[in-house]
């Protein structure tokens, strides 16, 4: 095993500890508490508010990577043509929207909750998935396409069977932007009451408690760093598979 | 048999290809020559609609192309094209086997061909059929373009520079191994180069392409003893006539009994060759032997280069 992945694995088993017993990690945030204040946040069970983080980012992913992907598969046929800058300026306001401004906008038609959270993320998510299945569909190689349609096959078999497994690793590249976003942006969902991590930060804001900050950022950053290596690692399984040089990245 | 009338190629004010007609006879290898930008390549590929004539018609085997849909046409017309175009995600195997599968064949038909056409083209099926393109060379990438352009038994072969990326040695064997494939199968070739070279050497007719116009289309030996414009002789090239003229001939045809010194010529050599091999030993005469190494006569060197003069 390489010493990369057994680092990543140790940090992994760490997180997945501190989440199910955080408890026993009272020693580490001991030092960074004042007056007694508690160094674990126990309100709420670590465990439920991360589950219910990653479930928002993986709803508002699915969703973005949906439309997203089907928007650049719509704009790079010969029909959706004259629709690319459209989208593309549709993709470009979603991620220009600060999130905090699209929670603001949404509480008021959705209410507090897990909902315009949803929102807020599914907008910010939709231009790196976008940009990368375009780049993605654009650049595969002229040899290919050009002999996909030499030897007879329909638009819909060089789609399903050339382009999109050629550009699968590319996309997937967005996601993982899109997801790395996410996983960070979710936080804030907690200031319109959904259940996120951000929770943990907020109540150490509110009540001037940097333990209680300092585990919901970690856990938020580890977590981000573990799934991005993760994506990345599958990019690269997936490059190979398709015979395809590895990307510089 | 494939029929082209007055086939024409418009580009807004541009006309690439203008008013092509020529005839392909069954199991005939037509090369068309032409600098780039000679509207070849464009020629080639309205003939399976890759790219769709403004005018005029193409018709294989007396049916008009645009009789049936664009892919199902393409599907009954072999193409191969320079730098193969093999699917990177798919093995050579089941690169080799799209069109026997976009045609529905079964599986087990599919698999047989598959393995049939690898060793065809010298690639040990157990070993070559479950990798990538990007693990093969690229003499071999090449084999399997051409294996995969012939999987579905096509009658009708269209190549764009097939051998263009390719280095001397490996390129003549692929041209060696295309004569051989073409001699079994009796497939009709429709190939693009430019390199009147390689025309010779594979065509049964050439047509001569510049700036979308056909200038002449006639088999080798016609061409190089009348070209019939100033560009196609340009391309022959002046000092190469009488060695081109050569080229097309074999050493079996002016074989005649009689002793002779020296290392011997094969039969199936080309008269160019042998004349070659009469300057370099400095000998009148060589020994000629047929395929099992036996001696069968000799060539004379001037009536090698009586061959070299200038047809009346």
């Amino acid at each position: 095993m390489k010493p990369g992945l057994i680092i990543r694995l140790v940090i992994l088993a760490l997180l997945v500890a501190f989440i199910v017993t955080p408890e026993s990690f009272a020693w580490v945030f001991q030092p960074l508490t004042k007056n007694g204040q508690p160094a674990i946040y126990t309100q709420n069970s670590l465990m439920n508010l991360t589950l219910s983080h990653l479930t928002i980012v993986a709803i508002a992913t699915i969703a973005s990577t949906l439309l997203a992907v089907g928007l650049a598969i719509l704009v790079t046929r010969p029909f959706g043509a004259e629709f690319l800058p459209l989208s593309r300026s549709l993709a470009n306001i979603g991620q220009t929207f600060p999130p905090v401004a699209v929670l603001a906008l949404a509480v008021p038609v959705l209410g507090f909750g897990t909902a315009p959270t949803l929102v807020a993320l599914f907008l910010y998510g939709l231009l790196p998935i976008f940009e990368n299945a375009l780049t993605g569909l654009t650049t595969l190689p002229p040899t290919v396409t050009e002999a996909a349609r030499g030897v007879g096959m329909t638009d819909r078999q060089r789609l399903l069977g050339v382009e999109l497994p050629l550009a699968t690793p590319v996309i997937l590249a967005g996601i993982r932007l899109s997801v790395v976003i996410s996983v960070a942006t979710a936080t804030i969902g907690s200031t319109v009451a959904a259940s996120t991590l951000g929770e943990v930060i907020i109540a150490g804001l509110l009540s001037n408690n940097i333990a209680f900050i300092a585990q919901g950022g970690l856990v938020v950053g580890v977590m981000a760093v573990l799934i991005y290596d993760a994506l990345s690692a599958l990019e690269r399984v997936l490059m190979a598979r398709t015979g395809q040089r590895r990307l510089q990245s | 048999m494939i029929e082209i009338d007055a086939l024409t190629k418009d580009y807004l004010e541009l006309t690439v290809v203008d008013h092509v007609s020529l005839t392909v006879a069954d199991g005939e290898i037509a090369v068309i020559v032409g600098t780039s930008g000679s509207g070849k390549t464009t020629l080639l590929r309205m003939i399976n609609r890759l790219i769709e004539p403004t005018s005029g018609t193409v018709k294989i085997d007396g049916q008009d192309t645009r009789a049936v849909p664009a892919f199902e046409l393409r599907r009954r017309i072999g193409y191969a094209i320079q730098g193969h175009g093999l699917f990177p995600h798919r093995t050579v195997g089941q690169n080799i086997a799209t069109v026997p599968t976009l045609l529905g064949w079964d599986k087990q038909k599919i698999a047989a061909r598959v393995d049939e056409l690898l060793s065809l083209f010298q690639l040990e099926p157990a070993e070559f059929r479950d990798r990538l393109p990007s693990e093969l060379s690229g003499g071999q990438q090449q084999r399997v373009g051409v294996a995969r352009a012939l999987a579905a038994e096509p009658r009708l072969l269209l190549m764009d520079e097939p051998f263009g990326a390719l280095d001397p040695i490996i390129r003549a064997k692929a041209q060696s191994d295309l004569l051989a494939i073409q001699k079994r199968f009796g497939t009709t070739i429709v190939l693009v180069t430019h390199d009147m070279e390689e025309a010779i050497h594979l065509g049964s007719r050439i047509a001569v392409m510049d700036k979308g116009k056909l200038l002449q289309y006639a088999p080798p030996a016609e061409i190089i003893a009348r070209p019939a414009t100033p560009f196609v002789a340009e391309l022959i090239g002046t000092g190469e006539r009488p060695f081109r003229l050569l080229s097309l001939g074999k050493v079996r045809d002016l074989v005649e009994p009689g002793p002779a010194q020296g290392e011997p010529i094969s039969a199936d050599a080309s008269l160019r060759d042998a004349y070659a091999e009469c300057l370099w030993s400095g000998r009148e005469v060589l020994p000629v032997i047929d395929a099992d190494g036996k001696i069968i006569g000799r060539i004379r060197r001037d009536d090698i280069a009586r061959r070299a003069e200038r047809p009346q």
